[in-house]
Protein backbone atom coordinates (compact mmCIF):
# COMPACT_ATOMS: atom_id res chain seq x y z
CA UNK A 1 0.00 0.00 0.00
CA UNK A 2 1.33 3.82 -0.48
CA UNK A 3 2.12 5.02 2.28
CA UNK A 4 1.90 8.52 1.43
CA UNK A 5 1.61 10.69 3.87
CA UNK A 6 -0.91 13.82 4.76
CA UNK A 7 1.78 16.45 2.59
CA UNK A 8 -1.16 19.21 3.53
CA UNK A 9 -1.20 21.34 6.58
CA UNK A 10 -3.61 20.15 9.53
CA UNK A 11 -7.24 19.23 8.14
CA UNK A 12 -9.42 22.04 8.10
CA UNK A 13 -13.23 21.49 9.61
CA UNK A 14 -15.39 20.49 7.59
CA UNK A 15 -18.03 22.49 9.16
CA UNK A 16 -18.15 25.55 11.22
CA UNK A 17 -15.46 28.47 11.18
CA UNK A 18 -12.14 27.69 9.99
CA UNK A 19 -10.59 29.14 13.59
CA UNK A 20 -9.33 27.86 16.28
CA UNK A 21 -9.86 28.95 19.61
CA UNK A 22 -6.06 29.43 20.59
CA UNK A 23 -2.50 29.25 19.06
CA UNK A 24 -2.46 26.27 21.83
CA UNK A 25 -4.53 24.12 19.61
CA UNK A 26 -2.77 24.60 16.39
CA UNK A 27 0.11 22.69 17.71
CA UNK A 28 1.07 19.35 16.34
CA UNK A 29 0.00 17.79 13.20
CA UNK A 30 2.46 18.77 10.91
CA UNK A 31 3.17 17.81 7.65
CA UNK A 32 5.18 15.20 6.56
CA UNK A 33 7.61 15.29 3.38
CA UNK A 34 9.05 12.78 1.32
CA UNK A 35 13.26 13.69 0.56
CA UNK A 36 13.30 12.97 -3.06
CA UNK A 37 17.08 14.91 -3.82
CA UNK A 38 18.95 14.68 -0.95
CA UNK A 39 19.47 10.82 -0.65
CA UNK A 40 22.31 9.74 -2.90
CA UNK A 41 23.16 6.51 -2.51
CA UNK A 42 20.04 5.33 -1.31
CA UNK A 43 18.69 2.25 -2.90
CA UNK A 44 15.32 2.87 -4.68
CA UNK A 45 13.20 0.42 -2.17
CA UNK A 46 14.17 3.26 0.68
CA UNK A 47 11.52 6.15 1.36
CA UNK A 48 12.97 9.02 3.00
CA UNK A 49 10.13 11.67 4.46
CA UNK A 50 10.88 14.39 6.68
CA UNK A 51 8.48 14.84 10.10
CA UNK A 52 8.46 19.03 9.56
CA UNK A 53 8.32 20.65 12.85
CA UNK A 54 8.89 23.95 11.57
CA UNK A 55 4.95 23.84 11.27
CA UNK A 56 4.34 24.33 14.53
CA UNK A 57 3.18 27.78 15.50
CA UNK A 58 5.74 28.57 17.69
CA UNK A 59 7.94 27.42 14.78
CA UNK A 60 9.65 24.37 16.36
CA UNK A 61 9.24 20.86 17.80
CA UNK A 62 9.01 22.44 21.17
CA UNK A 63 5.34 23.61 21.05
CA UNK A 64 4.52 20.15 22.27
CA UNK A 65 6.42 19.50 25.23
CA UNK A 66 5.68 23.53 26.14
CA UNK A 67 2.35 22.93 26.07
CA UNK A 68 2.01 19.35 27.70
CA UNK A 69 3.99 20.47 30.44
CA UNK A 70 2.04 23.62 31.18
CA UNK A 71 -1.11 21.92 30.85
CA UNK A 72 -0.26 19.56 33.27
CA UNK A 73 1.00 22.18 35.55
CA UNK A 74 -2.29 23.24 34.93
CA UNK A 75 -4.10 19.96 35.76
CA UNK A 76 -1.94 19.45 38.76
CA UNK A 77 -2.33 22.73 40.16
CA UNK A 78 1.05 23.41 40.28
CA UNK A 79 0.70 26.34 37.81
CA UNK A 80 -2.07 28.59 39.09
CA UNK A 81 -2.98 32.71 38.55
CA UNK A 82 0.38 34.62 40.27
CA UNK A 83 2.94 32.20 39.26
CA UNK A 84 5.81 32.38 36.62
CA UNK A 85 6.69 30.25 34.30
CA UNK A 86 10.64 30.06 34.51
CA UNK A 87 12.84 27.51 32.85
CA UNK A 88 16.18 27.54 31.09
CA UNK A 89 16.45 27.07 27.58
CA UNK A 90 18.79 27.95 24.30
CA UNK A 91 15.95 28.90 22.30
CA UNK A 92 13.15 26.94 20.53
CA UNK A 93 11.58 25.47 24.64
CA UNK A 94 11.71 29.26 25.87
CA UNK A 95 9.96 30.58 22.41
CA UNK A 96 7.26 27.86 22.97
CA UNK A 97 7.14 28.90 26.87
CA UNK A 98 6.97 31.91 25.83
CA UNK A 99 3.75 31.53 22.93
CA UNK A 100 2.18 29.29 25.23
CA UNK A 101 2.69 31.75 28.41
CA UNK A 102 1.33 34.81 26.28
CA UNK A 103 -1.71 32.57 25.08
CA UNK A 104 -2.74 31.58 28.38
CA UNK A 105 -2.03 34.67 30.30
CA UNK A 106 0.88 33.63 32.38
CA UNK A 107 4.27 35.47 32.79
CA UNK A 108 7.18 34.35 31.56
CA UNK A 109 11.10 34.01 32.30
CA UNK A 110 13.79 32.31 30.72
CA UNK A 111 17.42 31.47 31.44
CA UNK A 112 18.98 31.62 27.98
CA UNK A 113 23.13 31.35 27.69
CA UNK A 114 24.11 34.85 26.22
CA UNK A 115 25.11 33.48 23.17
CA UNK A 116 21.22 32.74 21.68
CA UNK A 117 20.64 33.95 18.25
CA UNK A 118 19.34 37.42 17.95
CA UNK A 119 16.49 36.25 16.32
CA UNK A 120 15.45 33.92 19.41
CA UNK A 121 15.99 36.84 21.64
CA UNK A 122 13.51 38.81 19.99
CA UNK A 123 11.24 36.57 19.19
CA UNK A 124 10.63 35.85 23.06
CA UNK A 125 11.08 38.98 23.50
CA UNK A 126 7.69 39.81 21.21
CA UNK A 127 6.05 37.03 23.16
CA UNK A 128 6.72 39.50 26.49
CA UNK A 129 8.69 37.09 28.42
CA UNK A 130 11.72 38.22 30.83
CA UNK A 131 15.15 37.01 29.34
CA UNK A 132 17.91 36.47 32.60
CA UNK A 133 21.40 35.73 30.30
CA UNK A 134 23.82 33.17 31.84
CA UNK A 135 26.94 32.65 30.59
CA UNK A 136 27.85 31.72 26.47
CA UNK A 137 31.24 30.09 27.63
CA UNK A 138 28.86 27.90 29.89
CA UNK A 139 26.43 26.85 27.18
CA UNK A 140 23.33 25.04 28.36
CA UNK A 141 24.14 23.70 31.40
CA UNK A 142 25.16 27.38 33.05
CA UNK A 143 22.00 28.75 32.22
CA UNK A 144 20.00 24.86 33.60
CA UNK A 145 22.41 25.72 37.32
CA UNK A 146 21.78 29.56 36.94
CA UNK A 147 17.40 28.49 36.76
CA UNK A 148 18.11 26.34 39.14
CA UNK A 149 19.56 29.07 41.30
CA UNK A 150 16.40 31.61 40.48
CA UNK A 151 14.37 28.62 41.39
CA UNK A 152 15.70 28.05 44.80
CA UNK A 153 15.80 31.92 45.79
CA UNK A 154 12.02 32.33 45.25
CA UNK A 155 10.38 28.63 45.00
CA UNK A 156 6.82 29.86 45.41
CA UNK A 157 7.16 32.62 42.47
CA UNK A 158 7.51 30.06 40.21
CA UNK A 159 6.36 27.33 38.11
CA UNK A 160 9.31 25.06 36.43
CA UNK A 161 8.45 22.79 33.69
CA UNK A 162 11.68 21.71 33.56
CA UNK A 163 12.27 20.38 30.48
CA UNK A 164 14.78 18.04 31.04
CA UNK A 165 13.43 16.43 33.65
CA UNK A 166 9.73 16.36 33.52
CA UNK A 167 8.37 12.86 31.82
CA UNK A 168 5.12 15.40 30.25
CA UNK A 169 8.26 16.35 27.58
CA UNK A 170 8.70 12.75 26.49
CA UNK A 171 4.77 12.10 26.91
CA UNK A 172 4.28 15.06 24.70
CA UNK A 173 5.60 12.95 21.60
CA UNK A 174 4.10 9.91 23.08
CA UNK A 175 1.00 11.12 22.25
CA UNK A 176 0.91 13.15 19.20
CA UNK A 177 4.55 13.31 17.15
CA UNK A 178 4.33 9.30 17.56
CA UNK A 179 0.93 8.80 16.74
CA UNK A 180 1.03 11.19 13.98
CA UNK A 181 4.23 9.34 12.19
CA UNK A 182 2.67 6.04 11.86
CA UNK A 183 -1.00 7.26 10.87
CA UNK A 184 1.04 9.14 8.31
CA UNK A 185 3.46 6.56 7.04
CA UNK A 186 0.18 3.86 7.32
CA UNK A 187 2.12 2.02 9.81
CA UNK A 188 5.21 1.31 7.54
CA UNK A 189 8.04 3.43 9.40
CA UNK A 190 10.83 1.05 9.58
CA UNK A 191 13.48 3.70 11.05
CA UNK A 192 13.21 6.80 13.14
CA UNK A 193 15.71 9.30 13.42
CA UNK A 194 15.68 12.43 15.54
CA UNK A 195 18.51 14.87 17.25
CA UNK A 196 18.88 14.61 21.13
CA UNK A 197 18.83 17.84 23.02
CA UNK A 198 16.44 16.88 26.12
CA UNK A 199 15.76 13.34 24.63
CA UNK A 200 11.90 14.11 25.32
CA UNK A 201 11.38 13.86 21.37
CA UNK A 202 13.50 10.66 20.45
CA UNK A 203 12.59 8.74 23.61
CA UNK A 204 8.25 9.61 23.47
CA UNK A 205 8.14 9.12 19.77
CA UNK A 206 10.49 6.09 20.10
CA UNK A 207 8.81 4.08 22.63
CA UNK A 208 5.15 4.96 20.94
CA UNK A 209 6.54 3.96 17.62
CA UNK A 210 7.98 0.94 19.01
CA UNK A 211 4.98 -0.10 20.87
CA UNK A 212 3.23 -0.07 17.85
CA UNK A 213 5.18 -2.47 16.21
CA UNK A 214 8.86 -3.48 17.96
CA UNK A 215 10.97 -3.50 15.13
CA UNK A 216 10.70 -0.39 14.45
CA UNK A 217 14.78 1.17 14.79
CA UNK A 218 15.11 4.10 17.20
CA UNK A 219 18.44 6.18 15.98
CA UNK A 220 19.31 9.22 17.37
CA UNK A 221 22.16 12.10 16.31
CA UNK A 222 24.12 14.03 18.58
CA UNK A 223 27.06 16.39 18.16
CA UNK A 224 30.43 14.23 17.63
CA UNK A 225 32.05 16.50 20.41
CA UNK A 226 31.50 18.18 23.29
CA UNK A 227 32.66 21.57 21.49
CA UNK A 228 30.08 22.02 18.39
CA UNK A 229 28.00 24.40 17.01
CA UNK A 230 24.72 22.52 16.36
CA UNK A 231 22.10 24.48 18.12
CA UNK A 232 19.43 22.70 20.21
CA UNK A 233 21.49 19.31 20.29
CA UNK A 234 23.58 18.30 23.14
CA UNK A 235 26.94 15.53 22.96
CA UNK A 236 25.56 13.56 26.07
CA UNK A 237 29.02 12.41 27.62
CA UNK A 238 30.20 15.48 28.59
CA UNK A 239 26.76 17.25 29.30
CA UNK A 240 24.10 17.15 32.12
CA UNK A 241 22.40 14.05 31.28
CA UNK A 242 18.81 14.88 30.88
CA UNK A 243 16.19 12.70 33.52
CA UNK A 244 14.32 11.87 30.94
CA UNK A 245 16.75 10.18 28.69
CA UNK A 246 17.55 6.89 28.80
CA UNK A 247 19.95 5.66 25.97
CA UNK A 248 18.98 2.22 26.63
CA UNK A 249 15.62 2.58 24.47
CA UNK A 250 17.73 3.64 21.59
CA UNK A 251 18.86 1.01 18.75
CA UNK A 252 22.09 3.27 17.71
CA UNK A 253 23.51 6.62 18.51
CA UNK A 254 25.17 8.94 15.63
CA UNK A 255 27.78 11.06 16.64
CA UNK A 256 27.61 14.26 13.61
CA UNK A 257 29.91 16.64 12.82
CA UNK A 258 29.47 20.23 12.59
CA UNK A 259 30.63 20.94 9.57
CA UNK A 260 28.64 17.78 8.25
CA UNK A 261 25.26 19.26 9.81
CA UNK A 262 26.15 22.80 8.06
CA UNK A 263 27.19 21.44 4.62
CA UNK A 264 23.39 19.17 4.54
CA UNK A 265 21.72 22.57 5.54
CA UNK A 266 22.90 24.24 2.56
CA UNK A 267 22.07 21.31 0.35
CA UNK A 268 18.62 21.03 1.75
CA UNK A 269 17.93 24.59 0.91
CA UNK A 270 19.75 24.16 -2.65
CA UNK A 271 18.13 21.17 -3.75
CA UNK A 272 14.54 20.41 -1.76
CA UNK A 273 13.91 23.91 -1.42
CA UNK A 274 13.72 23.90 2.32
CA UNK A 275 15.25 26.05 4.76
CA UNK A 276 16.16 24.34 7.41
CA UNK A 277 17.87 24.48 11.41
CA UNK A 278 21.59 22.62 11.93
CA UNK A 279 20.12 20.55 14.08
CA UNK A 280 17.69 19.00 10.72
CA UNK A 281 20.98 18.98 8.80
CA UNK A 282 22.58 16.44 11.48
CA UNK A 283 19.33 15.02 11.75
CA UNK A 284 19.20 14.22 8.00
CA UNK A 285 22.69 13.42 7.59
CA UNK A 286 22.29 10.59 10.36
CA UNK A 287 19.42 9.71 8.77
CA UNK A 288 20.99 9.49 5.48
CA UNK A 289 24.21 7.03 7.05
CA UNK A 290 21.00 5.01 8.18
CA UNK A 291 19.16 4.74 4.71
CA UNK A 292 22.08 4.21 3.46
CA UNK A 293 22.45 0.69 4.97
CA UNK A 294 19.10 -0.65 3.76
CA UNK A 295 17.74 -2.32 0.66
CA UNK A 296 13.93 -1.12 1.92
CA UNK A 297 12.58 0.85 4.57
CA UNK A 298 10.41 3.64 5.34
CA UNK A 299 13.07 6.33 7.03
CA UNK A 300 11.55 9.12 9.29
CA UNK A 301 13.74 11.59 10.19
CA UNK A 302 12.03 14.59 12.52
CA UNK A 303 13.78 18.31 11.89
CA UNK A 304 12.67 20.31 14.52
CA UNK A 305 12.46 23.76 13.07
CA UNK A 306 12.99 26.00 10.26
CA UNK A 307 16.10 27.97 9.50
CA UNK A 308 15.16 31.17 9.29
CA UNK A 309 15.72 31.96 12.82
CA UNK A 310 19.24 31.05 12.31
CA UNK A 311 20.25 33.96 9.04
CA UNK A 312 22.17 36.14 11.94
CA UNK A 313 24.48 33.10 13.21
CA UNK A 314 27.47 31.61 12.43
CA UNK A 315 25.53 29.09 10.48
CA UNK A 316 24.90 31.92 7.86
CA UNK A 317 27.30 34.32 8.55
CA UNK A 318 30.39 32.74 8.83
CA UNK A 319 33.66 33.79 8.45
CA UNK A 320 34.01 32.97 4.37
CA UNK A 321 31.61 32.46 1.66
CA UNK A 322 29.74 29.52 1.99
CA UNK A 323 31.68 26.71 0.53
CA UNK A 324 30.13 24.34 -2.02
CA UNK A 325 28.15 21.69 -0.50
CA UNK A 326 29.77 18.29 -1.33
CA UNK B 1 51.04 37.10 28.58
CA UNK B 2 47.19 37.62 27.44
CA UNK B 3 44.43 35.80 29.22
CA UNK B 4 42.19 33.80 27.35
CA UNK B 5 39.00 32.33 28.37
CA UNK B 6 37.67 28.72 28.06
CA UNK B 7 34.46 27.35 27.34
CA UNK B 8 33.72 24.42 29.17
CA UNK B 9 33.51 21.72 26.46
CA UNK B 10 36.86 22.72 25.85
CA UNK B 11 38.21 22.81 29.53
CA UNK B 12 39.58 18.57 29.47
CA UNK B 13 42.36 20.49 27.57
CA UNK B 14 43.17 22.86 30.20
CA UNK B 15 42.70 20.68 33.36
CA UNK B 16 39.43 22.41 34.18
CA UNK B 17 40.76 25.95 33.98
CA UNK B 18 38.46 28.42 33.04
CA UNK B 19 41.31 31.18 31.95
CA UNK B 20 44.67 30.24 31.06
CA UNK B 21 47.60 32.52 29.84
CA UNK B 22 49.11 32.31 26.47
CA UNK B 23 51.30 34.32 24.52
CA UNK B 24 51.68 35.50 20.75
CA UNK B 25 51.66 38.51 18.50
CA UNK B 26 48.94 37.28 16.92
CA UNK B 27 45.69 35.44 17.47
CA UNK B 28 47.36 32.71 15.40
CA UNK B 29 50.42 32.41 17.24
CA UNK B 30 48.67 33.13 20.67
CA UNK B 31 46.24 29.93 19.35
CA UNK B 32 49.73 27.73 18.35
CA UNK B 33 50.95 28.69 22.11
CA UNK B 34 48.28 27.84 23.55
CA UNK B 35 48.14 24.22 21.59
CA UNK B 36 51.80 24.05 23.18
CA UNK B 37 50.61 24.42 26.05
CA UNK B 38 47.40 22.46 25.98
CA UNK B 39 47.87 19.67 23.27
CA UNK B 40 45.22 19.55 20.93
CA UNK B 41 43.47 22.09 21.77
CA UNK B 42 43.73 23.94 17.98
CA UNK B 43 41.72 21.48 16.16
CA UNK B 44 38.97 21.63 18.23
CA UNK B 45 39.40 25.99 17.41
CA UNK B 46 40.56 25.50 13.84
CA UNK B 47 39.97 23.34 10.89
CA UNK B 48 42.82 21.24 8.70
CA UNK B 49 43.39 24.63 7.10
CA UNK B 50 44.14 25.93 9.96
CA UNK B 51 41.20 28.36 9.13
CA UNK B 52 38.93 28.95 12.17
CA UNK B 53 35.84 26.83 12.48
CA UNK B 54 32.94 28.24 11.15
CA UNK B 55 30.97 27.55 14.65
CA UNK B 56 33.97 29.38 16.60
CA UNK B 57 33.76 32.76 17.87
CA UNK B 58 37.04 34.37 19.24
CA UNK B 59 36.79 37.91 20.95
CA UNK B 60 39.91 40.33 22.03
CA UNK B 61 38.74 42.26 24.55
CA UNK B 62 35.20 41.48 23.80
CA UNK B 63 35.62 42.74 20.49
CA UNK B 64 35.09 39.34 17.42
CA UNK B 65 38.18 39.12 15.59
CA UNK B 66 36.12 39.00 12.25
CA UNK B 67 35.86 42.53 12.48
CA UNK B 68 39.32 42.80 13.63
CA UNK B 69 41.99 41.13 11.11
CA UNK B 70 40.57 38.05 12.37
CA UNK B 71 43.91 35.27 12.94
CA UNK B 72 46.17 38.68 12.69
CA UNK B 73 44.40 40.18 15.19
CA UNK B 74 47.07 41.63 17.21
CA UNK B 75 47.76 40.53 20.82
CA UNK B 76 49.63 42.15 23.47
CA UNK B 77 50.36 41.76 27.02
CA UNK B 78 46.72 41.91 29.07
CA UNK B 79 44.43 41.55 26.92
CA UNK B 80 41.64 39.14 27.51
CA UNK B 81 40.73 36.42 24.64
CA UNK B 82 37.77 34.58 25.22
CA UNK B 83 36.85 31.42 22.94
CA UNK B 84 33.08 31.09 22.66
CA UNK B 85 30.82 28.32 20.69
CA UNK B 86 29.03 30.55 18.20
CA UNK B 87 25.34 28.43 19.78
CA UNK B 88 24.18 27.77 23.55
CA UNK B 89 23.64 24.06 22.86
CA UNK B 90 20.78 22.42 24.80
CA UNK B 91 17.78 22.97 23.70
Amino acid sequence: MTSVAALARPTAPTEGPLAALSVASLVGNTPLLEIRHVRDGVAAGVRMWAKLEGFNPGGSVKDRPALKMIDDGLAGGRLVPGKTILDSTSGNTGIALAMVGAALGYPVKLVMPGNVSLERKRVVAAFGAEVVYSDPLEGSDGAIRLCRKLLAEDPERYFKPDQYNNPANSQAHYETTGPEIWRQTGGTVTHFIAGIGTGGTIMGTGRYLKGQNPAVQVIAAEPEDAFHGLEGLKHMASSIVPGIYHEQELDLKLGISTEDAYAMVYRLGREEGLLVGQSCGAAHVAGLQVARTLREGTVVVLFPDFGDRYLSTNLWLGWRAIEEPG
Amino acid sequence: MAQVRIPTPLRKYTAGAEAVEAEGGTVAALVSDLDRRYPGIRERICDEKGEVRRFVNLFVNGEDIRFLKQLDTPIKAGDEVSIVPAIAGGA
